[in-house]
């Protein structure tokens, strides 16, 4: 009866074998997914007690692990909650990580190839893997300006500030109020971090959304910079004679567009460059007819609009010309997106970078947020080299631009960001987009206009305590634009 | 000596076991330092009278070898110290975890460790008893009342107790242990000797039928009601994995006997049958073939296979390192689950190794069973040896979600007492038939008319 057993011991061979040939397949093959699903608690009690890396900005670091002595080894501490919360976003057990903190989660907890060098020295040495750093691009003066320059509008200030340096596309400042403090969403008290959600989620002020980039809104008279860059690259020149007067009128529908004031924009014919200068809506939506949409849209898709992965290290909502799936505009709805309204919406970022791509000779440089990567001895990993986005206009329109744009600050109505000493090129917007609720007012500039060096766009949501009157452009979000401008110039 | 060939020079190598009971009393203790070093960077302040404990119970062992079985089998007892260890140390390792988050059952290791104490001393007490494993052969049906007592005891009512919704428990003061474990002993003694009396009509042919020959319809009695017997454990016990176990080895020692294949076609398909009809009927069963095919369909009542899943991925390849996991995250880490939590702090490196180890218990005990020169010793060994093979193979196939999950105990790892006793005696009683079977005996007559058993030379 050997045979049987010979047989018998085969047999038992097979099932050691796919005993192994599983456990080949969990741990192995299978581990990754298993490690991704997002209720596995082991994944995330490790990463809990191991030191995550810092985010650096300048010298500082606005998020850290410090040690702890509750039941993880360490708690994450953000030393500038509120200033830097939207870059940062939380780290929280309960809720998960949020913006960098999310996307650059592989360096931060040390699993990022990267770093394989470095967990090789960490398992022979048998410490536990330290991640690495993240260095942001941030310029902490034009960060603290912009949001200074917000939060002292008024008690409830709801918008936004974007500063990109237009040569690189490195953002210099990206602040949207309210904030909030991540420091309590990391707490490792659940109840604490409940309350806090709670608190958040319940806020009208809507603390946790990124005005700046994951939200976009009607852009008014600043879009007339891309109208105009439209109108330079199909044949019209800074002194080529438009529409100046009271109303636009259209041919078989009743509708009749009007400037702000109710009259003309000081004659009835008036050159492109003081168009500009005086925010003519008539000249504008009577420019954008002539233009078509076509024109139109391919001059935002150019800055940007219609993309939905703009910024490198961050998700960013996606700007539109008109309404996803809109039916081809007719001649009011195509004027009226010329100036800025109908359904036309953008970002702060997105009009930042329509300053930046006309300041950078008509490049856009594609935003990055993070600069460098580094290991957890602070040798760099990684440097970020900047990347060309898309070229939005030429070289000579954007010369062209850049000088109707300066008159706007010397002539127009972008006075309050003129900087002693320093050409400033700028445009405002003030956008009436219903008439129950305030309008937005917008800055969008760069400076110095011969040799530029950063390029801003200010949003501001609602300031409450200001009249509905008083909302302008150049009165509420021109000093913040120029504010964060000098910052980055006289460093 | 004439049934071993020529050239056959019994060697007891008993040199041999001790330098591999020192290198297995190595794993054990290595890993009760590691887990000290990885919980709290120090190591134990009991690691003298534990790992004394540990070190004195395997040299006692192999002393108590050395005078009662010197031929035996040199390389199980070092293979089974070494998991025995290792499952102290991993417990030693989750009842800090269960400290840690303050949960009342436990501690585990202390227990384990005087468990271990009564499995040697049931090892010594059947190699002192059993001087020669053909005297068994007697008892034949004594051993299989005793198992059919053991399996009924649980569903008496005062000593029966029902865990976890199986009813294999029982208890009796503040003892409690699981009879099955040792009936899983009682019914191999039983099977082989019943088997060896009436192997002969059950190898009659019957119907030829694709090349094989099927049993005789009126040979299928035994068979029928072995098959009866494992639905009735699982049925009335709820006890998944001890109904194919018993059956598995029924199964795999009337085929051994015979050496008639048609007799795994018959059980196969009654096994298929029985599953079918068990899948629908019982609800439990339905909830383990779920919590196997998709287990993330539902992660409240597949919480534990779940966490099982993650904590061998979350080891990797070389695991988390003791002490550094979360095994205490997955229920019953220490018994059911034992494999999953040292997939977890050992890796993927150290699973395949214990399935090695396994492995290898299950080769020499298949190999005493080849080179035995008595029918009932053959099939007593086969029988411990597949019947330990299928138990490794379900209960850490379910843990690993190769197979659905059954709740059957690690030998040898996992926390219980009676689990340790009975793998311990069949230990002892493989080495028992291997020492009978490579002792120079003189005078062993070849038993007539074994003409299947065959001439086997060894070195």
């Amino acid at each position: 009866m050997n045979r049987p057993i010979r047989i018998m011991a085969i047999g038992c061979l097979v099932m050691f074998l796919a005993l192994m040939v599983n456990a080949n397949y969990v741990q192995f093959l299978n581990a990754d997914e298993l490690n991704a699903r997002n209720d596995n608690r082991r994944v995330l009690n490790a990463e809990f007690s191991r030191e995550r890396g810092p985010i650096l900005v300048a010298n500082d670091s606005v998020a850290r692990s410090d040690p702890s002595d509750d039941e993880f080894e360490y708690q994450r501490t953000y030393t500038q909650p509120e200033l830097y919360a939207h870059l940062t976003g939380y780290y929280s057990y309960i809720y998960g990580a949020r913006d960098l903190e999310q996307s650059e989660n592989g360096v931060l907890s040390g699993s990022d190839p990267r770093l394989f060098v470095n967990r090789v020295i960490d398992l022979v040495g048998s410490e536990q893997p330290t991640g690495g750093s993240v260095l942001l691009t941030i310029d902490p003066r034009a960060q603290r300006a912009a949001y200074e320059g917000l939060t002292n509008l008024a008690g409830n200030t709801t918008g936004a500030a974007v500063a990109l340096d237009p040569n690189t596309g490195e953002i210099l400042a990206m602040v949207s109020v309210p904030g909030y403090d991540p420091n309590r969403l990391a707490s490792h008290d659940p109840d604490e971090a409940e309350k806090a959600w709670q608190n958040l989620n319940d806020d009208p002020g809507q603390p946790l959304r990124d005005r700046s980039r994951e939200e976009i809104y009607p852009p008014g008279s600043t879009f007339k910079l891309v109208t105009a860059a439209a109108a330079l690259s199909n044949g019209y020149e800074p002194d080529t004679m438009v529409n100046g007067s009271a109303a636009l009128t259209f041919k078989g529908i009743s509708y009749t567009l009007r400037n702000q004031s109710g009259d003309s924009c000081g004659a009835e014919r008036i050159t492109l460059t003081q168009a500009l200068a005086v925010s003519c809506n008539v000249a504008f939506g009577d420019i954008g007819r002539d233009l078509g949409e076509a024109a139109l849209r391919d001059q935002a898709d150019a800055f940007g609009f219609g993309d939905s992965d703009v910024i490198r290290d961050l998700p960013a909502a996606v700007s539109q010309f008109t309404a996803p799936d809109a039916d081809p505009l007719d001649e009011p709805q195509t004027s009226l997106s010329a100036i800025g309204q109908f359904d036309v919406a953008a970002s702060p970022l997105q009009m930042a970078m329509v300053a930046a791509g006309i300041a950078n000779n008509g490049t856009v440089m594609r935003p990055y947020v993070v600069s460098e990567v580094r290991g957890p001895d602070l040798d760099v990993l990684e440097a970020t080299s900047p990347e060309r986005l898309h070229e939005a206009v030429s070289s000579d329109v954007a010369a062209e631009l850049t000088q109707m744009m300066e008159t706007v600050v010397t002539d127009g109505t972008a006075g309050s960001a003129a900087i002693p000493g320093v050409p400033v090129a700028a445009k405002t917007g003030t956008a009436q987009s219903s008439a129950e609720r305030k309008p937005y007012a917008w800055f969008v500039s760069f400076a110095p206009a011969d040799n530029p060096q950063v390029a801003v766009a200010v949003f501001v949501q609602d300031a409450t305590g200001v009249a509905r009157t008083d909302v302008s452009g150049g009165g509420l979000a021109g000093p913040i634009a120029k504010a964060m401008m000098e910052s980055v110039i006289s460093r | 000596m004439s049934a071993l060939g020529a050239g056959f020079v019994p060697r007891k190598r008993r040199g041999a076991e001790l330098y591999l009971v020192v290198l297995a009393l190595a794993v054990g203790l290595g890993a009760y330092v590691g887990v000290g070093l990885g919980v709290s960077g120090d190591v134990p302040a009991d690691v003298y009278t534990f790992g004394g404990g540990l070190a004195l119970l395997a040299l006692l062992t192999h002393a108590v070898v050395r005078w009662l079985a010197p031929y035996a089998d040199p390389v199980l007892l070092p293979l089974v110290i070494a998991l025995n260890g290792l499952g102290l140390a991993m417990i030693y390792r989750i009842d800090f975890g269960l400290a840690d988050r303050g949960q009342s059952v436990g501690p585990f290791a202390g227990p384990q460790l005087t468990w271990t104490a009564i499995g040697v001393a049931g090892f010594v007490a059947v190699l002192f008893i059993v001087r020669d494993h053909r005297r068994l052969q007697t008892y034949t049906y004594t051993f299989g009342l005793v198992a059919i007592v053991l399996l009924l005891l649980p569903l008496l009512p005062v000593l029966g107790v029902e865990v976890n919704g199986a009813r294999i428990w029982v208890s009796l003061g503040p003892l409690s242990f699981q009879p099955g474990e040792i009936a899983k002993l009682c019914l191999v003694i039983f099977f082989a000797g019943y088997l060896v009396v009436k192997r002969e009509p059950l190898a009659l042919a019957g119907r030829r039928f694709i090349g094989i020959d099927l049993p005789r319809g009126r040979d299928l009695g035994p068979i029928l009601v072995a098959w009866l017997l494992s639905l009735g454990v699982l049925v009335f016990q709820r006890d998944l994995g001890s109904s194919l176990l018993f059956f598995g080895l029924f199964l795999v020692l009337l085929y051994v006997a015979t050496e008639r294949a048609g007799w795994l076609v018959v059980g196969g398909l009654l096994f298929a049958a029985g599953a079918y009809f068990s899948y629908l009927t019982f609800d439990h069963v339905q909830l383990r073939v779920q919590g196997w095919l998709d287990p993330f369909s539902d992660t409240d009542d597949y919480f534990q296979i779940i966490q099982g899943q993650y904590g061998m991925a979350h080891g990797g390849l070389l695991g988390r390192g003791l002490g550094q996991g979360d095994p205490v995250m997955t229920p019953y880490s220490y018994s059911d689950f034992i494999a999953a939590s040292l997939g977890e702090e050992l890796g993927l490196a150290g699973l395949m190794a214990i399935i090695v180890v396994y492995a290898l218990v299950v080769e020499r005990g298949l190999r005493t069973a080849l080179v035995c020169r008595d029918t009932f010793g053959k099939l007593v060994a086969t029988g411990l040896a597949v019947s330990f093979a299928l138990q490794v193979f379900v209960v850490v196939g379910g843990v690993t979600r190769l197979i659905p999950l059954t709740g059957l105990t690690t030998p040898f790892l996992s926390y219980g007492g009676s689990s340790l006793v009975a793998n311990w005696a069949i230990i002892a009683l493989l080495m028992r038939i291997s020492d009978q079977t490579r002792r120079p005996a003189p005078e062993v007559r070849p038993l007539e008319s074994d003409d299947a058993t065959q001439v086997v030379r060894m070195r």
